[in-house]
């Protein structure tokens, strides 16, 4: 079983896998982190993104091989303790319901914010569409990411 | 550990409510008794009992370490601090108060506005409180489930009991170390204080007395006027887990030496196992066992991967099932068959004189397809059968019916099965069945190792348990003044309290949740004919959230809407005058028209629809602003939604289930179908079961009516009304009527 090394939540982590496993499964079953989601198996709903090198990708559809030597951010790295500016604004928003697809969009978020840290409504829904919320906590996400783009610019 | 049954009179006003209410959202077993509702304990931590695993820490798995290889992950999810006031209420030295609940958060906010009514009553701090899903212990918390929009609804007064009776132990405690009667002494923030000596006592110093004391003959409540914690706009306590990946999922439970198990189902209804070829599967890597069980074949592995990569090369002889010609199409043909065959469920004027004298009549066929509850969760369970014990953690709204479903398979005495609710990553009524317990159980008990089973997307869309297909037949009539005066309408679709065995529930043979809505239709029409007809199909009907309702209003209003069209009326008009006679109805109707602004102009292309239903005791009024994208795609803009639900706990949580109902409601009705082809359930994934999404959200306004009317459920009742409304809206934009469910995409012009 070929050997890997990463680096997840800023730690280096050497890894056995098989060349095919999903990164999602790596990190829920072989490094325990089980923050990241499975919805669809398929790329269709998103729960499962993480941050691969600060961008977002669904890790469900990422093989561990084509993420040797790389970065990787899960709901669990980004921020020690809840002090993201979208994970604030989360809980200011009580965005979540069952909370389930919760850290993917957090996920999602946080790399729309690094690109484009004043989204519009559109950019917003342009970028968010690809998670699904079962809920429907939509337009409490989108308060939300309005919300910390706005904590975001006091900062500037 | 002390043990009391309380005998008061209290109590029995407790049980009352519970055994009057039975709830059709699907749980046979959904009366709390009075012992176990009503049992208090003394002594032991609850924080004991409960041993839900956290992940492993990270670093601790070895190289390839499937989840039975990770270490340090046992600790447990509470700490065991604190001492049972009662068996709901522990109080940790600190005084933090853990709430037990024995109610499934799955998203809809039980864990929180629960807790409120425990702590209305126990005069703490909000800030102190937390709460946590309690164990499915029958003796302690009676035989517990969710659904149905219950939980608030019949725990409204018993919860507010609950606080009440532990602060009452507490004084009494602190009374009894101080040498003086309780009524010298008062509760104030966590604090028992003496007055008259200044002296004080926080709780998380009398716990462990109070609990061992005899719990109060009466206890009183604060009246509504008092109310300091109910209403208020509190933040949701499961929050902080929910934005950090530190919330307990079903499918992140992990148990030492655990292995994780698909379950390979026949493709075709009705079908079976006929011959395994398990040795190209064995031969993957991680995969340990490959197990015949009674829903399928099973791949068991170290790893969830591994399950996969070995259920791609199991070699499975299926046996055809009977129904190889079966396709939406010959369902449809199946049900429609069906119709003539109904009972009579309402009957009131002369229907057909009526409708032969009519100068204005109409007649329409309304389809609606079976759903899935797609949870974003799939479903999963972890079990662990060993050394005459069973153990057990799932994503259940049943914890009941878990037990019970273990114990049938493993034969155990129900005090050696212990389960564990989980967070639930979404219910909707799918979580009430058991089918993945009973996986899990039998896999443990032929392995002797815990398991995990995870069903795929796939997996979990084609398992069955679907929101039942059906048709309606309708006559309608009106008057030379254009009012309606005829209501004909018959339905058939399969009756899903006959599949569970819940005959006993049936009225005079009609499964009363098929006909929610229609035979209670307030409208003031002289004539009114209902019918249903069962039929056995080979797909399975499950509770699907507002069960009945869910696709009752669609009709009822849609074809009221008709009427309004036939007799050239205003649907809002309309219904005012028809529910003159329902003030309740009439308020949030009026509330959404004034909310909505019925009948100002809209910009081109755009219309309103109305709709308005009753169900699980509140009433609901929607109205939505539709337009029709060039690619004939509808496009929600606003709902103003008017709930009136007699009462409100949360007052965001109430906000949060309209907008919930309306989005669950609005997928359904714009995509929601699932599609049977040559026996089979063709549907698998989100691309062939759409989801509303974030861009085509739409904004919504909820006005919350409460004035003092009987508690009404709220998880459900957001979710009739806006498949009509929208339906409405388009038919209002088009000049037709939308008769068939989904709405798929609809040419722009009439």
């Amino acid at each position: 079983m070929p050997a890997y090394t990463l680096v997840v939540n800023g730690a280096p982590r050497e890894l056995e896998a098989d060349a095919d496993t999903p990164l999602l499964w790596v990190l829920r079953d072989v490094l325990g982190l089980t923050g990241t989601k499975d919805g669809c198996g398929a790329g269709l709903c998103r729960a499962c993104t993480v941050h691969l090198d600060g961008e977002a990708i669904f890790s469900c559809q990422l093989p561990i091989a084509a993420v040797e030597g790389r970065n990787v951010t899960t709901i669990e790295g980004l921020s020690p303790d809840r002090s993201h500016p979208l994970q604030q604004a989360w809980i200011e928003e009580d965005v979540p319901q069952c909370g389930y697809c919760q850290p993917g969009q957090i996920m999602s978020a946080a790399a729309l914010l690094e690109r484009t840290p004043r989204p519009s409504d559109d950019e917003i829904d342009a970028w968010m569409a690809a998670n699904l919320c079962r809920c429907g906590t939509y337009n409490r996400i989108r308060s939300a990411i309005r919300r910390a783009a706005a904590e975001g610019r006091r900062d500037d | 550990m002390t043990e009391t049954k309380l005998t008061r009179r209290g109590d029995e006003e407790i049980a009352d409510a519970r055994l009057t209410r039975r709830g059709d959202d699907g749980i046979a077993d959904a009366r709390l008794t009075r012992r176990g509702f009503l049992e208090v304990s003394g002594g032991i931590g609850l924080g004991l009992a409960v041993s839900l695993l956290v992940p492993a820490c990270a670093g601790s798995s070895g190289p390839n370490g499937g989840p039975g290889r990770l270490a340090g992950g046992a600790s447990a999810l509470d700490g065991a601090a604190g001492h049972e006031v009662n068996a709901y209420v522990r109080v940790g030295p600190d005084g933090q108060i853990t709430i037990a609940v024995p109610k499934s958060e799955m998203g809809q906010g039980v864990l929180t506005s629960l807790a409120m009514l425990v702590a209305e009553e126990l005069e703490v701090d909000w800030s102190a409180i937390r709460s946590e899903h309690a164990l499915a212990d029958e003796s302690r918390y009676g035989r517990w489930s969710t659904g149905g929009s219950r939980s608030v609804r019949e725990g409204y007064e018993p919860y507010r009991r609950v606080g009440a009776a532990a602060r009452m132990l507490l004084v009494e405690a602190a009374s009894r170390r101080w040498g003086v009667s309780a009524g010298e002494c008062r509760a104030e923030k966590g604090e028992v204080v003496h007055d008259a000596t200044g002296r004080r006592l926080g709780y998380g110093e009398l716990a462990e007395q109070a609990g061992g004391l005899e719990p109060p003959t009466e206890v009183p409540l604060a009246p509504r006027s008092g109310f300091d914690v109910i209403g208020r706009e509190l933040k949701r306590l499961d929050t902080p887990a929910k934005v950090d990946g530190s919330a307990v999922f079903g499918l992140d439970v992990r148990v030492p030496g655990m292995l994780v198990a698909q379950v390979v189902r026949p493709p075709e209804l009705g079908g079976s196992v006929g011959s395994v070829d398990a040795s190209q599967a064995l031969a993957v890597s991680g995969v340990q066992h490959v197990v015949e069980i009674p829903n399928g074949v099973a791949v068991v592995a170290t790893h969830f991967w591994a399950a996969t990569k070995g259920r791609r090369k199991l070699a499975v002889e299926w046996r055809p099932g009977p129904h190889a010609a079966l396709d939406d199409e010959a369902i449809r043909e199946r049900i429609r068959a069906a119709v003539a065959a109904g009972r009579t469920v309402r009957d009131d004027g002369d229907c057909d004189a009526a409708f032969a004298a009519a100068g204005r009549t109409i007649e329409a066929v309304y389809d609606f397809p079976y759903l899935a509850h797609a949870t974003l969760e799939p479903m999963n369970c972890t079990a662990r059968v060993a050394d005459g014990e069973c153990e057990i953690w799932a994503p259940t709204q049943s914890p009941t019916a878990t037990s019970a479903a273990a114990a049938a398979i493993t034969g155990l005495p129900p005090e050696r099965i212990r389960v564990h609710t989980t967070m639930l990553g979404g219910g909707f009524g799918r979580r009430s069945a058991t089918d993945f317990v009973e996986d899990a159980v039998h896999l443990s008990m032929k392995l002797g190792v815990p398991v995990q089973v995870v069903y795929t997307r796939e997996d979990d869309m084609r398992a069955g348990l679907y929101r039942p297909a059906g048709t309606n037949v309708l006559r309608g009539a009106v008057d030379a003044d254009g009012w309606p005066v005829v209501w004909d309408h018959r339905i058939a679709s399969p009756s899903i309290m006959r599949e569970k065995g819940w005959t006993a529930m049936m009225k005079d043979g009609i499964d009363v949740a098929a006909v929610e809505g229609v035979a209670n239709l307030p409208y003031a029409i002289p004539n009114v004919f209902v019918s249903w007809a069962d039929l056995s199909l080979p797909v399975s009907v499950h509770w699907w959230r507002s069960v009945g309702s869910s696709q009752n209003g669609w009709v009822t209003e849609c074809f009221l809407d008709e009427l309004c069209a036939l007799g050239g009326k205003d649907p809002v008009e309309a219904r005012r005058r028809l529910l003159a006679d329902h003030p309740r109805h009439l308020r949030v109707l009026d509330r959404a028209a004034r909310e909505a602004g019925w009948g100002d102009p809209l910009p081109a292309g755009r219309a309103r629809g109305v709709a308005l239903h009753e169900c699980f005791g509140s009433l609901v009024a929607q109205i939505a602003e539709v337009s029709i994208d060039e690619d004939g795609e509808p496009r929600v803009h606003r709902v103003v939604c008017v709930v009136d639900c007699g009462e409100v706990v949360h007052p965001p949580g109430v906000r949060h289930q309209m907008e919930s109902g309306i989005t669950f409601g609005l997928s359904a009705a714009l995509h929601g179908a699932v599609s049977i082809e040559g026996g089979r359930i063709r549907t698998g994934n989100y691309d062939d079961y759409p989801i509303v999404r974030i861009d085509r959200m739409p904004r919504v306004e909820t006005h919350v009516i409460a004035e003092g009317d009987p508690i009404g459920g709220i998880g459900e009742p957001g979710t009739p009304p806006i498949a009509p409304a929208v339906c409405n809206a388009l038919a209002a934009l088009t000049g037709r009527p939308i008769r068939r469910l989904p709405i798929g995409r609809v040419a722009a012009q009439a």
